[in-house]
């Protein structure tokens, strides 16, 4: 891997090379820089004291749709608006920020999550995957296919929420009842109605699975 | 959101040592500054600092504290469940299922799947109440210290119809409701590290008591689990949450009931309501109307006819009366029966 990154402040805080999953650009070039000045008696000492990351922005790692990004963030940002506003996944929609409307639901190391109640920094090694991450060789997956045969979209602010729900769902049930679609999505909230649609779409992609 | 540092813990004597304050303490005026607070999964945290009302200066993370998400089982102690425990977690625990159907069934109709998924055990326990006043930034309620309560005069018809004093705020936690019916306790470790064991009963505080916080867990204290004691034989039990919609939504009404069954008769009763007082409200007029009666839809009316003979409602939410004398009466009548024989009143089956 190739870093090419600002010389980070590690003389100061001794910060970067502190956390598991910042394992990152920081790591070698603090490395370098401690050997370098023979700091390294003395970060060893500072490592168990003060593991506290910001409130500034802090670098980390982040496995997004199978690619290591690395971003520069403040603790308070939360994944949504890191995948948005940094990673430039704009396919990660936030409708309420609340937690209420499940429109930035991602996945976790493969389990339906909101980006919106999550922090980017909590996140640590663990593997987001996106609406981005879903087509696989250039096709779309099935979910996604149905979904534009059944036009199950009207304004499409929830649908890539929708989407990760149900291929989640698929995946660990292959053959659901329309109870099960309901019961999955019954946090998925559509302004539009667009829901029987999005239901029809979601058990013809099931019989097409 | 302010801004606010980040630790990681990744042991609960770090934790602690880091915490100074609660999520409480931080919505007080006098809030310290330098607050810094737990976080599990903070979906009620995170919910409190984006409208402005919390700002603590750091948040300590014991999400990933090893240990505090397991689930142990010992005949004599009963089930522990680990405080990091998710909802989703509880719903798909078969043992939960079976022996504790009340506490699945509340943990499976509380919020949203992606939720559930992230919430944990003791965050739930300890969110805030969603009073839409004390959730509102620009309106300093009774509980942030003031001397106004708005939803005594004002939109009130989600509020309490019992138990409470001034302050008619309804409890959160649709998870306590079903703990409490089952005598659960809930193990605290405090800030050396000695275990406490309270019982849920004496966990929630009356605002009467105490308006600024509604647990009683102090700084630096940490639910490391909560404990069910091994269910007796012949013990049944049921949950029915009643919403405004069947998806996600709080409950208007809800209610947990345990019972020891000897063939039709209950021979012990424990029936908890929620969103009815500012804590789960133990109904001993309810447990009095079937403890040592045989179940069936005369006892069951009863029960629903008791638990409501205290009530005192506000201005506009009179309607949860009956709506919580029906889901005492259908709760107690769909005891012991398997639940797919039951109808299931949470799940959207009617959507559209």
């Amino acid at each position: 891997m190739k870093y090419k990154r600002k010389k980070p402040k590690t003389e100061k805080t001794g910060r970067i090379s502190r956390r598991g999953f910042l394992k990152g650009a920081g790591i070698t070039a603090a490395g370098t820089v401690l050997a370098g000045s023979g700091v390294l008696k003395l970060q060893a000492q500072t490592e168990e004291k003060d593991k506290t990351l910001g409130p500034d922005a802090v670098n980390i790692k982040i496995k997004v749709n199978g690619h290591v990004r690395q971003l520069s963030i403040e603790p308070r940002t939360t994944l949504a608006d890191a995948l948005r506003k940094e990673l430039q996944l704009t396919g990660v929609k936030v409708g309420c920020n609340r937690g209420a409307c499940s429109a930035c639901t991602v996945w976790i190391d493969g389990i339906p999550v909101l980006s919106c109640m999550t922090l980017a920094v909590e996140v640590g090694d663990k593997e987001v995957t996106t609406i981005e991450g879903l087509a696989k060789d250039d096709r779309l997956n099935p979910v996604q296919e149905a979904f534009m045969e059944h036009d199950a979209t009207q304004c499409g602010f929830c649908t890539s929420g929708m989407i990760m729900t149900a291929t989640h769902l698929l995946e660990h049930n292959p053959s659901p009842t329309e109870k099960d679609v309901k019961v999955a999505l019954s946090g998925n909230f559509c302004r539009c109605g667009t829901h029987p649609k999005v239901f029809d779409a979601i058990l013809d992609a099931a019989r097409k699975m | 959101m302010n801004k606010f540092s980040w630790y990681e813990a990744t042991s609960k004597v770090e934790a602690q040592r880091e915490a100074n304050s609660t999520v409480s303490e931080t919505i007080q005026p006098d809030a310290d500054p330098e607050a810094a607070v737990f976080k599990a999964s903070g979906i009620d945290l995170l919910d409190l600092m984006k409208e402005g009302l919390s700002k603590p200066a750091k948040l300590v993370s014991i999400r990933n504290i090893p240990g505090m998400d397991e689930v142990s089982y010992n005949k004599e102690k009963g089930l522990r469940l680990g405080a990091n425990v998710t909802l989703a977690g509880i719903t798909a625990n078969p043992q939960i299922k079976k022996n504790y159907l009340a506490l699945h069934q509340a943990a499976s109709h509380a919020a949203t799947p992606p939720i559930r998924n992230m919430a944990t055990l003791a965050g739930n326990l300890v969110q805030r109440t969603h009073c839409w006043y004390f959730r509102s930034k620009e309106l300093v309620c009774f509980r942030k210290g003031s001397s106004t309560c708005f939803a005594h005069v004002g939109e009130n018809e989600n509020h309490a119809i019992m138990s409470y004093g001034y302050c008619v705020s309804i409890h959160s936690s649709s998870l306590a409701i079903a703990l409490t019916a089952f005598d659960a306790i809930v193990e605290i470790t405090d800030k050396n590290g000695k275990i406490k064991l309270v019982p849920m009963k004496e966990f929630f505080v009356l605002p009467s008591v105490d308006r600024t916080r509604e647990t009683i867990l102090k700084p630096a204290e940490l639910i490391t689990a909560v404990i069910l004691p091994e269910p007796k034989t012949h013990t049944v039990s049921y949950y029915i949450k009643m919403g405004s919609r069947r998806s996600q939504d709080w409950p208007m009404a809800e209610v947990a009931v345990v019972a020891g069954l000897s063939g039709e008769k209950c021979k012990t009763a424990n029936v908890v309501l929620g969103a009815a007082a500012p804590v789960p409200f133990i109904s001993k007029a309810a447990i009095d109307a079937i403890t040592g009666k045989t179940i069936n839809e005369t006892t069951a009316t009863a029960a629903g006819e008791a638990a409501m003979q205290i009530a005192v409602p506000l201005s506009k939410n009179g309607y949860k009366i009956p709506v919580f004398k029906t889901i005492i009466k259908r709760a107690i009548l769909s005891l012991g029966k398997p639940p797919e024989n039951v109808i299931d009143w949470a799940l959207p089956d009617r959507i559209h």
